[in-house]
């Protein structure tokens, strides 16, 4: 008896000692709370059940300013993680901050991981890859805005449901008969600049900013001023002034909005749609978002938003190795599929979009669906690529409240976007001075 | 002042103060210096490249429109609170000086505010004030008031100034009835003797000889609008809308840890270093001669 | 009371009531939307009496968070708030009373230099040093800890103040029969000043005990790992929630419970609470 336990005993300490040798870990900071959080934790569990080698170990660090701050943190002091969730307005810091990152292309060409570029949707791809198409972060979660319509507010103000507004004109003649009809909120949207500003530009194929809005080169300068965009934000200012559009703040306020009622249209991410499932208690309806149909050229395709992850310097090469396992895994198309599914955020490869469809998931859910074809309406353009300025937080934010500005009544929308444009370009001028 | 009797020991008194020295220079001095002297560089968000620029960065901010606007609202934001969080308390403890029965209750049940942290503060009367579900927005919908403080800037200052008031009435309460509780009642009386009514005894004899307390507390408050009311914007406006609510220390907030950009964070911080001294000094060379009084 | 003047005094009474029903109003909404669901309160305007959701709000915000923000459970913020609201005060007086001790009865070199060290701490509120204070706690390795949670808020300066102050108040004659009795330093302390301290230690904790549990900054800063969530911090990154409507009913239900233990302290402890704010004030 004694001698079969004292086996049994040694045998454990071998299997132990000998399993807990071989794992390297790998340190994933990421912003993802709640139900995202669980799919994502999924995600890192999946992955370090195929092989025994590498144990990635997801850590919650806060939202994504929050988390940027602890990692930058991090890394001055030596202890940075492996791989960094940063939202898409962190990416010029990100991408300018040479010793700290590694590329994701070269960590999957050293670590001879196949790699397949062509394979990824451009749209989403594009926005993080370098001029010369090079992968720099992985696109990990990835969304873009739409326009939902509240079926049921449609019927009662005499509208026809199932023919969405489509150009602006459209738009604003829907809220006025909404308004007549006693709707207190025709139209919201939520993330005021990414909709109106960022993606306005793309859908409509004219520049946010020189330089192909940022990708040539630190020294860009914002274009937001021009008179197409003094045209749409005059609109949004003119139907703020008579009721047809209810600001709602500056992130995803506008969600709850429309979820609980109040307004019947409303622009927001393509993320939102799991909130609104669950507490919307009408017949809706997600569409393309609208646009100006007198503008040569559009609609063209929209621009994403959400994060990518980052792949930290300074690491070993067994850890990068590791890396790229994770990254390779992370692109198969049963994983993206997954994800895709269960999230809402876009497919990023051509194989996995095929494969949901091929599932027939978006016969059960179309919405799902229209987001990747916003966003490969066309072949993207040099100004509907996405963007790049360094700084951006801050410089959404100074675009953000000239907006407010507008939409309050306190500032006419030429003079707003042109200081808008004046405060911005102070804020490119001190990246690229600091990132020489 | 010293004291006449003294212990003498040539290690002791060392380790006595080590601890709280120790932690002194580690937790305030050490990033103290940092501040002041990151301030000085232009760097990138990772430390990579830095430069010095000399007082470039607190040039740049003086040239920024935003931040001297962030003063301007610093102290419109000071000055609302500072001002009627006086005067309601001093309205309140005058009376509650006045009422011999419940006195205590109603010391015990205004004093409890202060338990409140201001970001809670914050999250409660944003509550009540929220645009569509807030029960005081539907009771000012009912008065023909439109009220959207996400939208304007005025309504959102309203907001934050009741609820950063609401917190500090207990604490200026309980120091203005300790102030008017040690004013002698011979002076009163002797007042009354001679025909002045309650109002005017009020305002020639009370509120002058209450003038200590009343800047001791105007200062204080003002330092706590300037500082601790960072819970009640973070929680609520995020200094929005627009840059109606962006008083000076959420703007180092945002620009250091929302935006990463370390030099103009770190000028803003000296900068309101120098404040805070300007204003310790005016407090406790004050407060000097309120002891004397 | 000098004359009697009975509608002055009728008035002076409805002021009060109605100061305090102001502040009292918020509490009360506070309290009644933490029982009931979220669609009762959706509705404009919301019910003014409480309603029967009251177990489960709480239950499921103690144990499990809200669903579509912080999934944290509230009842681990509680236990990070009431080590931190017991942590500091407690340190704050061990390492201030010592030092105090040490600058009012010795004499020994560099004694004003630390005295004004301690003094200038004063004019250095966390909120002028965000940045690099905490990259001093990355470099230290302190995030998500309570160490570093509590350790950079016990150094300041008002209680040492406090004790310096209070023990000027002392007579000589006790410290001189101590030094005629052949007794060292440290047993005075322990005999004759540590005793008299109480009132004043009772004090500075009811004070300390309120200023730690309501921190703010710094655990915004300290706590990214929702397991070290303090509650003031959780109700905060509650209603930062995601792509859904913020669950009003919960987050009042945290605020309650986050309200609850400070509000408790002041109100029991009243004496030693009006004592201790005069008192570090001057």
């Amino acid at each position: 008896m004694k001698i079969k336990t004292l086996a049994v005993a040694l045998a454990s300490i071998g299997l132990y000692s000998g399993g807990a040798q071989a794992q390297t870990e790998i340190q994933w900071w990421h912003s993802m709370g709640g139900a995202l959080g669980e799919a994502l934790n999924e995600l890192a569990t999946n992955f370090n059940a195929t092989q025994k080698e590498y144990k990635v170990v997801a850590t919650f660090k806060g939202s994504y300013p929050e988390s940027m701050t602890a990692a930058i943190a991090a890394f001055r002091a030596g202890n940075a993680p492996h791989l960094l969730q940063v939202f898409e307005v962190g990416t010029a810091t990100m991408m300018a901050a040479k010793g700290a990152i590694v590329p994701v292309a070269k960590v999957m060409t050293d670590a001879k991981e196949k790699f397949e570029p062509r394979a990824y949707l451009p749209t989403v791809t594009g926005y993080y890859s370098d001029s010369k198409g090079n992968m720099l972060s992985f696109p990990f979660n990835s969304s873009t805005v739409m326009f939902y319509l509240n079926k049921d507010a449609f019927k009662k103000a005499g509208l026809d449901p199932e023919k969405p507004p489509k150009t602006w004109k459209e738009v604003v003649a829907a809220a006025e008969k909404l308004k007549a009809s006693g709707h207190a909120c025709p139209y919201t949207t939520s993330w005021p600049s990414w909709m109106h500003i960022e993606n306005f530009s793309a859908w409509h194929n004219v520049p946010i900013g020189t330089k192909e809005n940022g990708f040539g080169g630190f020294d860009t300068q914002f274009s937001i001023n021009s008179p197409l965009h003094v045209r749409h934000i005059s609109m949004l200012g003119d139907m703020s002034k008579k009721g047809l559009f209810v600001y709602a703040g500056r992130t995803n306020q506008g969600d709850a909005k429309f979820s609980s009622g109040e307004c019947a249209m409303f622009s927001g991410s393509t993320g939102a749609q799991a909130g609104i499932r669950k507490a919307g208690k009408f017949e809706w309806s997600i569409n393309f978002i609208p646009y100006h149909d007198d503008v040569k050229g559009a609609p063209q395709n929209s621009i994403i938003g959400g994060a990518s992850v980052w792949i930290m310097g300074g690491k070993k090469p067994d850890e990068y190795k590791g890396v790229a396992k994770f990254m390779a895994y992370l692109s198969q198309s049963d994983v993206q599929m997954g994800w895709h599914t269960k999230t809402g955020y876009v497919p990023i490869t051509q194989a996995a979009y095929d494969m949901t469809k091929k599932s027939g998931f978006y016969d059960k859910d179309p919405g799902a669906e229209l987001a990747v074809k916003q966003l490969t309406n066309k072949a993207p353009t040099a100004n509907s690529k996405g963007l790049r300025f360094g700084n951006f937080v801050q410089g959404r934010t100074v675009i953000e409240e000239e907006l407010e500005n507008v939409f309050s009544g306190k500032k006419e929308a030429k003079p707003a976007l042109d200081d808008a444009v004046k405060r911005g370009n102070e804020i490119l001028r001190q990246f690229e001075a600091a990132n020489k | 002042m010293e004291k006449r009797v003294v212990f003498r020991s040539a290690w002791l008194p060392y380790a006595l103060v080590a601890p709280q020295i120790v932690i002194t220079i580690l937790f305030f001095f050490w990033p103290a210096i940092q501040a002041v002297w990151y301030s000085f560089q232009l760097q990138d968000a990772f430390g990579l490249k830095s430069q010095f620029v000399g007082l470039q960065n607190f040039a740049a901010l003086f040239k920024d429109g935003n931040y001297l606007e962030s003063f301007k609202v610093t102290a419109l934001f000071s000055v609302l609170v500072a001002f009627s969080g006086i005067a309601i308390s001093l309205l309140l403890a005058a009376m509650a000086d006045r009422v011999l029965r419940g006195a205590m209750a109603y010391k015990t049940l205004l004093i409890w505010p202060y338990a409140v942290a201001p970001a809670i503060a914050g999250v409660l009367w944003a509550f009540l004030f929220a645009p569509s579900i807030g029960i005081v927005s539907y009771v000012l919908k009912g008065w023909g008031v439109e009220w959207n403080w996400i939208l304007k800037g005025d309504q959102a200052m309203v907001l934050v100034v009741i609820a950063s008031v609401w917190k500090q009435i207990s604490y200026n309460f309980l120091f203005f009835l300790a102030g008017l509780q040690s004013i002698p009642r011979s002076l009163i009386e002797a007042a009354a003797i001679d025909g002045a009514s309650p109002f005017r005894r009020f305002w020639t004899i009370v509120f002058p000889l209450l003038s200590p307390t009343t800047f001791f507390l105007l200062v204080v408050n003002c330092v706590y609008a300037f500082f601790d009311t960072f819970g009640v914007i973070d929680a609520t406006t995020q200094g929005g809308p627009g840059q109606a609510t962006n008083i000076l220390v959420y703007k180092v907030y945002h620009d250091g840890v929302k935006a990463a950009d370390l030099g103009s964070s770190n000028a803003q911080s000296v900068i309101l270093m120098i404040i805070v001294i300007a204003l310790t000094v005016v407090q406790f060379r004050f407060v000097e001669k309120k002891v004397q009084y | 009371m000098v004359e009697n003047r009975p509608w002055l005094t009728f008035l002076s009474h409805a002021v009060l009531v109605l100061g305090v029903l102001a502040v009292a109003f918020p509490l009360w909404v506070t309290f009644v939307a933490s029982t009931h669901t979220l669609e009762a309160i959706m509705q404009v305007p919301m019910p003014l009496t409480p309603g029967n959701q009251f177990v489960e709000n709480y239950s499921q915000v103690l144990s499990a968070g809200t669903n579509t923000g912080s999934k944290a459970a509230v009842s681990q913020m509680l236990i990070n708030s009431t080590v931190m609201a017991l942590v500091i005060p407690l340190g704050k007086m061990a390492i201030s009373i010592i030092a105090s001790f040490a600058i009012v009865y010795f004499r020994f070199p560099g004694r004003m230099f630390f005295f004004w060290m301690i003094f200038i701490t004063l004019m250095l509120p966390v909120e002028v040093r965000i940045i690099p204070t905490l990259q001093v706690i990355t470099d230290l390795k302190l995030n998500n800890t309570y160490a570093g949670l509590t350790i950079p808020l016990i150094a300041s300066a008002t209680a040492t103040f406090l004790f310096r102050q209070f023990f000027m108040t002392i007579p000589d004659e006790l410290a001189e029969a101590a030094r005629v009795d052949g007794a060292s330093p440290m047993r005075f302390f322990k005999d004759v000043l540590l005793p008299l301290s109480k009132t004043t230690m009772a004090a500075l904790f009811v004070i300390q005990f309120i200023y730690g549990w309501n921190q703010y900054l710094w655990p915004l800063l300290v706590a990214t790992d929702e397991s070290m969530y303090t509650t003031v911090i959780g109700i905060k990154r509650m209603i930062v929630g995601s792509d859904s409507a913020n669950e009003w009913n919960l987050i009042m239900a945290t605020a309650i419970l986050a309200m609850l233990p400070p509000a408790l302290v002041v109100m029991l402890m009243q004496k030693w609470f009006v004592k201790g704010l005069v008192e570090t004030e001057k």
